[in-house]
C-alpha cells in the first residue's frame, strides 16, 4: 500500500501568457503510516504537489500509482482515489454548507456510497477523533467558533476512513492555542488509527515537533527529503528558500557557535532545555 | 469548465493597444458596436472583421484565448439565431410542424448571430486590453459630464470596477470551493437536470457566504482608509491623451465612414 510519484511535471495555463511552471520533475513515494511534513514558502507548489495526490490535478507528464496501479489508466476508479486519500484543503471551514454538524460531515462518506449506518458511524467517530461533542453535533456548522468550525470540515475528510490524509496548511489563522490542539490531534489521528498524514506547512515549528520525515519544496522542486534534524542542518540553504529552522534549533545552533558543547539538532524546547542543562553542568 | 470563462478578465502583455488611454478604449468600443448597426450588406462585416482582427493582432492576444472567451455566450448566440431563422416572415422555402423557414429568415440569423457574436469579441478585447482600474477611470471620466445632473459617476465606477475586480477572484474561489468538495466525492458532472441542480447546494452555499464576507472585509477596509465618495478626490495618475490615441481615432473615424458608406 503506497502512493509513489514518478517524474510529475506541471504548468497552470499551459499556453497562454500566464503560463507558470508549478511542479519540476517532482518523484516521492509515500508508504504506509508515515507522519510527514510537507514544507516550502508562499507559492512553492505545496498545494499543487498534494492536488495531483488525489487526482484533482491531472500531472503534464510523469505517474502516479496507487497500490501499484496507475491513476491515469482509463479504468482506474477516480472516486476510489478520493476517498482513500483523504484532503483537507487549506480554510477547510469555508466548504462548510449543512444545516447541521453532523450532516456536514455525512457529505463526505454519503457520496462515497457508504449506506446510511455505516456512513453515520464513520460521522460520529470522525467528531469524537477531532473532539466536537456531542452537544455541538446539531448545531449549525456557522454558530461554532473558527477552531471548531476547521475541526468539523476535517472530520469531514476523516469520515471518508482514508489511508491517507493530507492536511493543507491546517493551523494557517489560528491561534497558538489552536495550533498546538490542531497538530495534537492530527498525532494522535495518526498514532490510533495508523494512518499516513502529511502536514504541508510554511513553518517549521508546527511540523518539527511532530513529522518523522520532511520534504522540503523550493519553487516547484524537491530540496530535501529526510529525517528533520538533518535537514535542520542545512540551515543556509534553507534560509536561501525563505524558510527558518525551529527557534530551539536555532539557539543550540548559536550556542554551540559560542563554544557550549550542546547537541544541535534540538528540535523542541525540551530537548534544547536538556541539552543546555547537560553540557553547562548542572 | 468554470477556468475557461476568460470573457472580461485582463490580459497581461506589452502591445499598443494596452498602452492607449482607457477613454479611447471604452469610446472606441461605443463607436465599433455602433458602426455595427449602420451597414446593412455582408460587406460590412468584413470591414469591421478586418478592423477586429488588426486590433487583436495589435494587442498581441492569442486568437485561442479570445474564442475560448465566446464560448460562455455561444447558447445565447444560438438561441437568438434559432428565433430568427424561424420567426422571420417572408419567401418560405422550407416547412417543419408550425414552423417555416424563409429566405429572409435565414439571412437575418446569419447577420444577427454575425453582428452579436462580432459586439461581444470587440466589448472583451477592451477589457482584456484595460485593466479595471484603468477602466474606470476612463468610464468615470467619459461620464463625467452627467455629474453636472447629480449622477453619482464616481460611485458607479468604483461599483463597477469592485465588481470587475471580483470576477476572477469569485472564479477562483469558486474553483477551489468546487475541488474541495470534490475531494468529498462530490461530482457534478453525472446525473440527470435535477440531481446537478442538487450538487450545486455544496458550492453556491459557501460561495455566497465568502462574497458576503469578502464584501464586509472590502467595506471596513474603505471605512478605515477614509473612502469617502468622489468629491475632492484626485488622482494619482491621471489620464493623459498621447500620439497613440490620435491614431486611434482616426482609424475609428475611418470604421465609422466605411460603415455608412459601404454598398
Ligand atoms: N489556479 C492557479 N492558476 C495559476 N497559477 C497558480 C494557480 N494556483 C497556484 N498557482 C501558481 O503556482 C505556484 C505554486 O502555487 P501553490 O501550489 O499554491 O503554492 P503553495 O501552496 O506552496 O503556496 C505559484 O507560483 C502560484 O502562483
Ligand atoms: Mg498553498
Amino acid at each position: 500500500m503506497s502512493l509513489i510519484l514518478d517524474k510529475i511535471n506541471y504548468y497552470y495555463s499551459k499556453g497562454t501568457a500566464f503560463e507558470s511552471k508549478a511542479l519540476k520533475n517532482i518523484s516521492l513515494t509515500i508508504p504506509d503510516g508515515e507522519f510527514i511534513g510537507l514544507i516550502g514558502h508562499t507559492g512553492s507548489g505545496k498545494s499543487t504537489l498534494i492536488q495531483h495526490m488525489n487526482g484533482l490535478i491531472r500531472a503534464d507528464s510523469g505517474s502516479i500509482y496507487y497500490n501499484g496501479q496507475d491513476i491515469y489508466d482509463k479504468d482506474f476508479k477516480m472516486t476510489e482515489l478520493r476517498r482513500k486519500v483523504g484532503l483537507v484543503f487549506q480554510y477547510p471551514e469555508h466548504q462548510l454548507f449543512e444545516a447541521t454538524v453532523i450532516k456536514d460531515v455525512l457529505f463526505g462518506p454519503t457520496n462515497m456510497g457508504m449506506d446510511k449506518l455505516k456512513a453515520e458511524l464513520a460521522a460520529y467517530g470522525a467528531l469524537k477523533a477531532v473532539g466536537i461533542g456531542e452537544d455541538l453535533i446539531d448545531a449549525s456548522p456557522f454558530e461554532l467558533s473558527g477552531g471548531q468550525k476547521r475541526r468539523v470540515a476535517i472530520a469531514g475528510v476523516l469520515a471518508m476512513s482514508p489511508e491517507i490524509l493530507i492536511l493543507d496548511e491546517p493551523t494557517a489563522g489560528l491561534d497558538p492555542a489552536g495550533r498546538t490542539e490542531i497538530l495534537r490531534l492530527l498525532k494522535k489521528i495518526h498514532e490510533d488509527n495508523g494512518i499516513t498524514v502529511i502536514l504541508v506547512s510554511h513553518s517549521m515549528e508546527d511540523v518539527a515537533e511532530y513529522a518523522e520525515r520532511l520534504i522540503v519544496i523550493d519553487d516547484g522542486e524537491i530540496k530535501y527529503d529526510d529525517e528533520p534534524r538533518k535537514v535542520f542542518t542545512h540551515i543556509d540553504e534553507l534560509r536561501k528558500t525563505g524558510l527558518e529552522i525551529p527557534e530551539c534549533t536555532e539557539l543550540v545552533g548559536r550556542l554551540a557557535d559560542l563554544g557550549l558543547k550542546v547537541d544541535r539538532s534540538c528540535l523542541t524546547v525540551d530537548e534544547a532545555v536538556a541539552s543546555i542543562l547537560q553540557s553547562t553542568g548542572y | 469548465m468554470l477556468r475557461d470563462l476568460t470573457i472580461g478578465q485582463y490580459y497581461p502583455v506589452e502591445s499598443p493597444i494596452h498602452r492607449l488611454d482607457p477613454r479611447t478604449k471604452f469610446l472606441g468600443t461605443i463607436i465599433y458596436v455602433v458602426s455595427l448597426f449602420l451597414f446593412k450588406s455582408f460587406w460590412g462585416f468584413l470591414l469591421t472583421g478586418g478592423f477586429l482582427v488588426m486590433v487583436t493582432v495589435l494587442a498581441r492576444i492569442p486568437p485561442k484565448y479570445v474564442i475560448k472567451g465566446m464560448r460562455p455566450m455561444l447558447f445565447l448566440l444560438l438561441f437568438m439565431m434559432i428565433f430568427n431563422l424561424l420567426l422571420t416572415p417572408g419567401e418560405v422555402i422550407g416547412e417543419w410542424w408550425i414552423f417555416s423557414v424563409t429566405k429572409e429568415g435565414i439571412y437575418a440569423a446569419l447577420f444577427m448571430g454575425l453582428r452579436l457574436a462580432m459586439l461581444v469579441l470587440g466589448s472583451s478585447l477592451m477589457t482584456y486590453t484595460t485593466t479595471p482600474n484603468k477602466l474606470t477611470a476612463g468610464m468615470e471620466s467619459v461620464f463625467g459630464f452627467l455629474k453636472i445632473f447629480k449622477v453619482p459617476v464616481h460611485e458607479l465606477a468604483m461599483m463597477i470596477s469592485i465588481a470587475l475586480r471580483f470576477i476572477p477572484i469569485l472564479l477562483e474561489e469558486t474553483n477551489k470551493i468546487m475541488k474541495a468538495q470534490q475531494a468529498r466525492g462530490a461530482d457534478f458532472e453525472t446525473g440527470g437536470p435535477i440531481k446537478r441542480a442538487k450538487a450545486l447546494i455544496p458550492i453556491l452555499i459557501p460561495l455566497f457566504i465568502s462574497s458576503f464576507r469578502r464584501a464586509g472585509e472590502l467595506a471596513e477596509a474603505m471605512e478605515a482608509r477614509c473612502y469617502h465618495g468622489g468629491e475632492g478626490r484626485t488622482k494619482m495618475k491621471p489620464l493623459k491623451y498621447h500620439i497613440g490615441d490620435l491614431v486611434a481615432y482616426i482609424v475609428l473615424a475611418g470604421l465609422v465612414a466605411g460603415c455608412i458608406f459601404i454598398p
